[in-house]
């Protein structure tokens, strides 16, 4: 291959994982700054940490859009997998269509529409049945619900579409009712799917902002809120030390998943080697 | 048809699977049927009923369309909001900015993560599995700390400005925030893993052979890559800047954070509507023509993407 090309290639993906990660890393090094402004490296500290774990209401915050989190990706998951099954297995009924609609919908959908029109949903069902009363934790909860079992379903079909009906018709055949089979032998099967479509639910309502905004009410401000309520005036350093410490978290779960996938395809594939030998 | 009603004989399991063979498949489609109906189909029609109220000082903010009288119901329309959208160019110039800014914003992004890529596609398997993990990375952390990011480099007392003064190439601090420019950093910067992704699955798995073929043939690398690789690749094209123009041109963050007051763009106005202006029949017509113009027409482009694409295999 011509050197001029490969020059070419490696100084793009030099250039772009810099732009990728050099942001990223300042923001980690100057959470350790002692000075209060960014640009003036005033010698090492972990003061910014210590006030971060002192405030109170980020600490609360944290703490209302981890069980948010968990919630609504939970919820997401039992409502977006049947969604996913019904997608890729009953073939066609009433309302196909307008099914389908909904699902990718909300996939397209900016935000800002999103939570306008589930507030306007959750203020005109609180004038007319008396439900919810008041926004705050669980009107967040059905609205993150609400866009992740979109992405849940949409994962669940493509791992289901890819997959071989036959072990499924097997049991068919064999007279396994259709609740056994889905328990039985296609859960077990889409679980890493599954695991996919919970761990992309959790990041998706950990991070929105938008949605939550719309539909929260008082005492049930999230992470997100908070922390655009007090960048919006300018950089902070507590903002920097939460960055660093979400950005760890998550490279550590991310090299953990790795770790994991990259260990059960070295066995599978010693396993269909042995079998081939 | 005797085996349709239950004998007493049976025991409560053995009705419930009855039941469940019975009714499972309604019951499997019914919840997120029901779900999805309530929570996001309902609200719509609601939005579009508000976008015909007036706005109101009163709890909650907007006049009722329905008034019971004694002969019956009367419906009161106001088609003022969207007469208002028309008549101020405000909304007309913001829908046009998000178009052209998300459009740029993607082609920007396509330039450099093309050759990523492919630079990627064509690294070793080792490194291969590394680089890829390294592109997903960010997609996992937060999107508003990576905005964040970009203010503390960005900003008027942000790293660039100091380093540039540091060095003396500039006496004045340069104004990079809340500019459009800072706007474009900030999409291409967030949405860059999106195009990098369906570019990579494209060009891994095209057939090397063909480009050999054509440089074999005396054709130059430059031409090889106008007439095999790129026309190959346009799925990848085609999916990547989708998955980048369909969050960028409704956002509101990034111009929020990083855009000026005038960096005008639709996510914004309506957000601005609803909370500094707290007009949310406005902010409901806003949000109706952003679901015709905007939402509409990309959901159409994909329902005949997703038909070429059947049609094709």
């Amino acid at each position: 291959m011509s050197g001029k090309r490969s020059t070419f290639l490696l100084s793009a993906l030099v250039f772009g994982f810099a732009f990728l990660y050099v942001p990223i890393l300042l923001v980690m090094i100057y959470s350790f700054n002692e000075g209060k402004l960014v640009t003036v490296w005033t010698g090492f500290s972990t003061k910014w940490y210590v006030s971060l774990f002192s405030n109170d209401g980020m600490i609360d915050a944290a703490w209302n859009s981890l069980r948010i989190g968990v919630m609504s990706a939970t919820l997401a998951l039992a409502l977006g997998t049947p969604a996913g099954l019904v997608m890729s297995r009953f073939g066609r009924f009433k309302g196909r269509t307008l099914f389908s609609g909904m699902i990718a919908a909300p996939l397209v959908m900016p935000e800002v529409i999103t939570g306008l029109s589930l507030l306007l949903l959750f203020v005109t069902l609180e004038q007319m049945v008396g439900w919810p009363a008041g926004r705050g934790i669980s009107t967040i909860t059905i609205a993150h619900t609400t866009f992740c079992a979109a992405y849940v379903a949409v994962v669940v079909q493509s791992r289901l579409s890819g997959m071989d009906t036959s072990v499924e018709e097997a049991a068919m055949d064999l007279g396994a009712k259709p609740a056994k089979i889905f328990f039985v032998i296609t859960l077990p099967m889409i679980l890493p799917a599954l695991l996919a479509g919970w761990l992309l639910s959790f990041t998706l309502s950990l991070d929105d902002l938008v949605i939550a905004s719309f539909v929260a009410g008082p005492g049930s401000t999230t992470l997100p809120m908070k922390v655009f309520s007090s960048v919006r005036l300018g950089v902070s350093p507590e903002i920097n030390a939460l960055a660093t410490l979400i950005i760890l978290a998550v490279s550590a779960m991310i090299l953990i998943s790795s770790l994991l996938i990259l260990r059960s395809e070295r066995n599978r594939s010693r396993a269909s080697s042995t079998e081939e030998a | 048809m005797t085996s349709d009603t239950p004998e007493k004989s049976l025991s409560l399991k053995q009705r419930f699977d009855r039941w469940m063979i019975k009714h499972g498949r309604v019951l499997v489609i019914g919840i997120p049927y029901v779900w999805l109906f309530l929570f996001f189909l309902v609200p719509f029609l609601i939005v579009l009923k508000i976008s015909f109220a007036m706005a109101e000082y009163a709890q909650p903010p907007y006049s009722s369309l329905f008034d019971w009288i004694e002969e019956g119901v009367t419906v009161t329309l106001n088609f003022g909001n969207y007469l208002f959208l028309l008549s101020d160019n405000l909304y007309a110039t913001a829908y046009l900015n998000s178009i052209r800014i998300a459009a740029i914003s993607t082609v920007i992004t396509l330039l450099i993560g093309y050759p990523m890529a492919y630079g990627i596609a064509r690294a070793r398997g080792s490194v291969r599995s590394i680089l890829l993990m390294l592109v997903i990375l960010p997609f996992w952390t937060s999107f508003l700390i990576r905005v964040y990011a970009w203010i503390g480099i960005l900003d008027r007392e942000g790293l660039i400005n100091a380093f540039l003064l540091w060095t003396g190439i500039i006496t004045e601090p340069l104004i990079m925030r809340q500019t459009e420019g800072a706007v474009f950093v900030g999409i291409v910067y967030t949405y860059l893993p999106f195009m990098i992704l369906p570019l990579y699955s494209t060009l891994e798995k095209m057939d090397v052979s063909l480009i050999e073929a054509a440089l074999d043939l005396g054709c130059k690398p430059w031409k090889a890559f106008l007439k095999v690789t790129l026309p190959l690749s346009m799925p990848g094209v085609l999916a990547g800047s989708l998955l980048v123009f369909i969050p960028s041109v409704g956002e509101f963050v990034i111009p929020e954070l990083l855009g000026g007051p005038n960096t005008l763009m639709i996510g914004r106005t309506l957000w601005n509507e609803f909370f500094a202006n707290r007009d949310w029949p406005i902010a409901s017509a806003v949000a109706i023509a952003m679901l015709v113009f905007l939402v509409v027409p990309i959901m159409w482009f994909q329902h005949i993407q997703t038909k070429q694409e059947e049609r094709q295999s």
